[in-house]
């Protein structure tokens, strides 16, 4: 069985990237193939990239505020691409009350503050959309 | 030593400190406790030796470690500092207003991620982040609002800028030349710290060599023309934010301040002139004592250093004169009131460190930037630590504990060993290149998470005494219709000012950044025809190319 893929990436101008790291870590120690796409990528690169990686997951984080358009914007984008049976999960400061607004354009869950990074682990795990053989 | 040398070094600095207190007494005549006892400005051992003078000696006085000035909070108060920015310049001016209405000492702006990294509102990139994590400012019409009605002779404003901070400050004196207040007078701080931006917070523009003589020009020209200004924040906030630890912290904020020491000596300027406008910001975390060990070994690390190394000979170029924001990293979405208890004792460790200004983080932020409820609440616990507690009554009332005493050693000499390391690999950006910085402190910050989820480290509502999570009412939002609006003021921003004064401002900036000569009078004639910070900074991206970061993981 192969591994699992998954593109990190930070979408537009924030800066704080403790939390993405963090989880890139955590996910490789899970066994999982991890490319960080680094700070500032625009909704186009981080979707050509996951192309490009061949990415299972996109995992986004965001604590500027700015989820409310970008998450929207990748998503948006991964339609577009025809890139249906990729897994896109979110992270970052995301008031509760946005975060059906966000599972409505497509993003499967949204990790905030606090949340263990097996959690996350296991939540890709039972959610990934493609097989692994 | 013998108690005579004690004796008569103290008997000098009594003599220093009667001058001073005749220019400038002490909040009161009399300092008691609750109870009525009398307390005494600075508590000495009763044995005084001569490891006493050479770690700890007279508070104001080298090596600094009990404070930077002799009186510390028996003379003033820290000054009490929320940053504070949102939306468009309009709606910041007004909570300034009421921050200061609030009893606030000083203002400290928090700028958008445009405007942080250069790019006008109405930019592409911009979509989806004006006036998100501050206020949105793209030129000097902006800046005049912001700080319409706001007397700039008489507040001290921090501004936390970097990649452009010698434009910001070109706006903050435009804007105040227009109220008749001339540059001289102007006290705050700008960031201005490239260095720890790429490691550790990203708002970077250009690549390091042109930062580091952005950075030496606006040293030089603030010596002569804006004396009162601190030129540079040297950051450790963000490193520890980053997940460092707390030698971490000291050690590479300090090698950071090393390298613009040495850059700005490089360009020729002398240590004494530029180094007393040198002021440092750092994290209080959670460990309570550890941090105010910390704090007292970063004052007498530095102090060492600026001595040792670059032969500083005015006191004010080796002291280490700080803000302190507690940690924002430990905030928690899960049962935020918590966080109310926490920043306490955050604030209270940087008092006790002898901290020079101060924010206190709202319950709030790990949800959403704070409403003003909680800011009140943040600042309100200031003002208790500050007119309650009694710590403010004698200098560093925490000297001589011997765990104190230890931890500040022991935080100095591990701060050290990094520091020599680093000095090994070239100095700081050197070991920045090398992605060193990076990979310690991205190591310590998974190791400090994989404490948390092990169980080994225990935070209150989040591994341990979990559940009744009462979630806060109001948050505040930032109308996405923010970016429209300033969309439409640029576009008569554009229409409306000499468009042919801009494009020969924009072209002499041009033919200074190819060269060598000081950039601040340009970006001065820049903003005062109202070229866009975005244009400003499009012309020097131009010239100088931009930052790529590598990406370690």
């Amino acid at each position: 069985m192969r591994k699992i893929r998954v593109l990190a990436a930070k979408p537009g101008l924030d800066g704080h990237d403790r939390g993405i790291k963090v989880i890139a870590a955590a996910l490789r120690d899970a066994g999982m193939e991890v490319v960080y796409t680094g700070l500032r990528q625009t909704a186009e690169q981080i979707v050509n990239a996951a192309i490009q990686e061949d990415a299972d997951v996109i995992a986004l984080s965001i604590l500027s505020g700015a989820h409310d358009y970008l998450f929207p914007r990748v998503m948006e984008l991964v339609k577009e691409k025809g890139l249906d049976d990729v897994l896109v999960i979110g992270g970052g400061i995301i008031p509760e009350e946005d975060i059906p607004a966000l599972k409505e354009a497509g993003i499967a869950a949204i990790f905030g503050p606090g949340t263990r990074t097996s959690d996350i682990v296991q939540f890709i795990k039972d959610n990934l959309k493609r097989k692994l053989d | 030593m013998t108690n005579s040398e004690f004796a008569s070094r103290l008997a000098a600095w009594q003599e220093k400190l009667e001058a001073l207190l005749a220019k400038r007494p002490e909040r009161k005549q009399e300092f008691t406790t609750i109870s009525g006892l009398p307390v005494e400005r600075v508590y000495f051992p009763k044995q005084p030796d001569q490891e006493y003078l050479d770690k700890l000696g007279f508070p104001g006085e080298y090596p600094f470690t009990r404070g930077v000035q002799p009186t510390m909070y028996r003379g003033r108060f820290w000054t009490m500092r929320q940053y504070a920015g949102f939306a468009t310049a309009a709606e910041s001016n007004r909570r300034y207003r009421y921050l200061l209405e609030q009893g606030q000492t000083g203002l400290s702006v928090a700028f958008d991620l445009p405007t942080q990294i250069g790019y006008d509102s109405d930019h592409e990139l911009a979509k989806g982040e004006v006036g998100k994590v501050g206020v949105s400012i793209s030129s000097l019409a902006d800046m005049e609002v912001l700080f319409d009605g706001i007397p700039l002779d008489k507040v001290s404003t921090s501004m936390t800028i970097n990649a452009p901070a010698g434009i910001l400050l070109a706006m903050y004196i435009a804007v105040a030349e227009k109220q008749g207040v001339s540059p001289d007078k102007l006290r705050g701080t700008i960031q201005n710290d490239i260095l720890k931006e790429y490691t550790s917070r990203g708002t970077y523009i250009f690549p390091p060599a042109p930062s580091m003589r952005i950075i030496t020009d606006i040293f030089a020209y603030c010596a002569a023309e804006v004396p009162q200004w601190n030129t540079i924040s040297i950051s450790g906030y963000h490193i520890r934010e980053a997940g460092s630890t707390a030698v971490q912290e000291v050690a590479f904020t300090l090698a950071n301040g090393l390298a613009y020491v040495q850059a700005a000596v490089d360009a020729g300027l002398e240590v004494d002139k530029f180094a007393p406008r040198l002021s440092f910001f750092f994290n209080a975390h959670s460990d309570f004592l550890e941090e105010v060990a910390k704090y007292r070994a970063a004052r007498r690390l530095w102090a060492r250093l600026m001595k040792e190394r670059f032969g500083a000979k005015n006191p004010k170029s080796m002291m280490v004169r700080f803000h302190t924001q507690t940690a924002g990293c430990t905030l928690t979405a899960q049962q935020p009131k918590n966080n109310i208890v926490r920043v306490a004792f955050q604030a209270l460790s940087a008092v006790l460190g002898g901290t020079q200004s101060l924010h206190t983080n709202s319950m709030d932020e790990a949800l959403c930037l704070p409403t003003q409820e909680a800011v009140t609440i943040a600042l309100r616990t200031q003002q208790i630590i500050a007119y309650e507690t009694g710590v403010t009554e004698t200098v560093d009332p925490l000297a001589g504990s011997y765990y104190i005493e230890h931890l500040t050693d022991e935080i100095e000499r591990r701060a050290m060993e990094y520091i020599r390391r680093i000095d090994e690999m070239g100095g700081a950006p050197a070991a920045i290149e090398q992605g060193y910085i990076q990979s310690e402190i991205q190591q310590a910050a998974y190791d400090y998470q994989k404490a948390i989820e092990s169980g080994e480290r225990i935070v209150v509502g989040v591994n341990k005494f979990v559940g009744a999570d009462e979630p806060l009412g109001e948050l505040l939002r930032v109308d996405p219709k923010v970016r429209e609006e300033r969309c439409r003021q640029l576009a008569k921003l554009r229409a409306e000012r000499d468009n042919q004064a801009v494009n020969k401002a924009l072209a002499a900036l041009e033919a200074a950044a190819k060269g060598d000569d000081n950039l601040m009078p340009r970006f001065l004639d820049c903003v005062r025809v109202y070229a866009t910070l975005g244009e400003i900074c499009d012309t020097l991206r131009g010239v100088f190319g931009e930052y790529k970061a590598p990406t370690i993981i």
